[in-house]
């Protein structure tokens, strides 16, 4: 095995593109965090409404994101579903940065729906008695949710919440498959381009694993912080 | 060409490859795949869990640190380690289906770890107790006492790691392992005209194979907490 040269890492063309890949990994993981989490919500509060259809439809919402693979989520999103779409807002999309948004709709879906679980089991934490005090003041079903239920629901469902941005941290890398030139790719790239392989990717796992140790932490410091603090 | 016309003169191709023809591919791959990555994991799996627990420092240390690493990584990332350094490694070419499989086992085992960990945490510290005054050694405790009540526990859990691992084969498609997500492409390539059609078909069928799968873990783990009150009953009584 040839030495490990560190220079290609440092600077240059090559250090440029890994880390213009990290950096849109980073932006790809942030985007998607941000539209992931009210759609969550919004799942989460279908599944446990009192209405059977909009439980049912929440259900299968759930059901059929999580039991299939996200690489096959990508694949539909980018190649299938612009079909659908009008042929002016096709053209439009064909000309901007097409992989990236199909890629961002794969993954707000797919982590929205495991999201919501975890927003799910974190309300039914929380005493049935509490939304019935809410409806017997004379708040309607969404006001005690909002003002009652859901505040203490969210501070349970922080940790699980912290996990699962873990694991979209880490599915960022698949959209390397539909051509978003995200941290996998460039790492690719740079390999194929130099033959550095070792370098190339002792970067790209060296970048993976401390962002998510970074998310690690924020878990453990909100455990320490938080959970520990109210028990004792 | 209709959806009909797709299916028929495409269904042989998507369930099973090129097979006999050529090399087997296609959603018996996939579950050939998932099948011996879970089953080779397995026991790796129960000895990191095990050296996880282990009072040994050197044994538990670097095995929590190869653990950490490989959930802190992409699975992506394994599969890219393995696919480029396999082969100065072993000194000769490893298939894309050996590299998956290889991939796979490692990253199935660090997960299938913390399973075991948890299983055997979760169980009465009286029973490894009791099993050693009875004059058990630590191997025929873990044998005996502890792993066979531990794994009943884990059923669930192991049946939901082989739907992840059903879904992680997907990933095979990127070093053009022939599992049903790269036939799906290929379809979608020859056809040309239907990617709606073939995708929708491709989820369906992980759809139909994970969602059972899953649901059968929920039903093992409703039977498993009703026979536990059952039991719980029956003392109170």
């Amino acid at each position: 095995m040839p030495d490990f040269d560190y220079s290609l890492l440092l600077s240059g063309q090559y250090h440029d593109m890994l880390l213009s890949g990290l950096m849109l990994s980073i932006k790809l993981a942030c985007v998607t965090l941000v539209c992931s989490l009210p759609l969550a919500l919004f799942i989460a509060l279908l599944r446990l409404s009192p209405v059977r259809p909009l439980q049912w439809l929440g259900f299968a919402y759930v059901e059929s994101i999580r039991n299939i693979p996200l690489l096959a989520h990508m694949l539909f999103w980018y190649f299938a579903a612009p079909e659908f779409l009008p042929e002016s807002l096709r053209e439009w999309l064909y000309a901007g940065n097409i992989e990236a948004i199909s890629a961002i709709v794969a993954l707000t879906l797919y982590t929205a729906a495991f999201m919501s679980e975890d927003i799910r089991s974190g309300i039914r934490a929380i005493p049935i008695v509490q939304l019935e005090a809410g409806r017997a003041l004379g708040f309607g079903y969404l006001e005690s949710m909002r003002l009652v239920v859901l505040p203490q629901a969210l501070r349970v469902t922080i940790a699980p919440l912290i996990s699962q941005t873990l694991n979209l941290w880490k599915n960022t890398s698949i959209a390397t498959v539909v051509g978003v030139a995200e941290l996998m790719y460039q790492a690719g790239q740079v390999e194929t381009a130099t033959f550095r392989s070792l370098e190339s990717f002792a970067f790209a796992t060296s970048a993976y694993l401390s962002v998510s140790l970074l998310i690690t932490g924020a878990a453990a410091w909100y455990q320490h912080r938080y959970v520990q603090a109210k028990s004792r | 060409m209709t959806t009909v016309e797709l299916i028929d003169s495409y269904w042989v191709y998507f369930l099973v490859g090129q097979y006999p023809n050529g090399p087997l591919g296609g959603l018996a791959l996939t579950l050939i795949l998932a099948s011996a990555a879970l089953v080779l994991a397995m026991p790796l799996g129960v000895l990191f869990g095990l050296a996880r627990l282990s009072p040994w420092r050197w044994l538990r240390w670097p095995v929590t640190a190869l653990v950490f690493v490989v959930r802190g990584t992409p699975l992506l990332m394994v599969i890219f380690w393995a696919y480029f350094f396999l082969p100065s490694l072993t000194g000769f070419k490893t298939d894309q289906f050996t590299t998956m499989l290889i991939a796979l086992v490692i990253f199935d085992a660090a997960y299938l770890s913390e399973i075991v960990r948890a299983g055997v945490q979760g169980l009465d510290r009286g029973q490894v107790e009791a099993s050693r005054s009875l004059g058990f050694g630590y191997w025929r405790t873990m044998r005996w006492v502890v792993l066979p009540q531990a794994l009943r526990t884990m059923l669930p859990s192991l049946v939901n790691q082989f739907v992840s691992t059903i879904k992680e084969t997907s990933l095979g498609y990127i070093i053009g392992l022939t599992e049903i997500s790269f036939i799906a492409s290929q379809i979608n390539t020859q056809v040309f005209t239907m990617p709606a059609q073939v995708y929708l078909i491709l989820g369906l069928t992980y759809f139909v194979s994970c969602f059972g799968l899953s649901r059968f873990a929920f039903w093992l783990e409703r039977r498993q907490t009703q026979r536990v009150s059952l039991t719980d009953n029956s003392k109170v009584t």
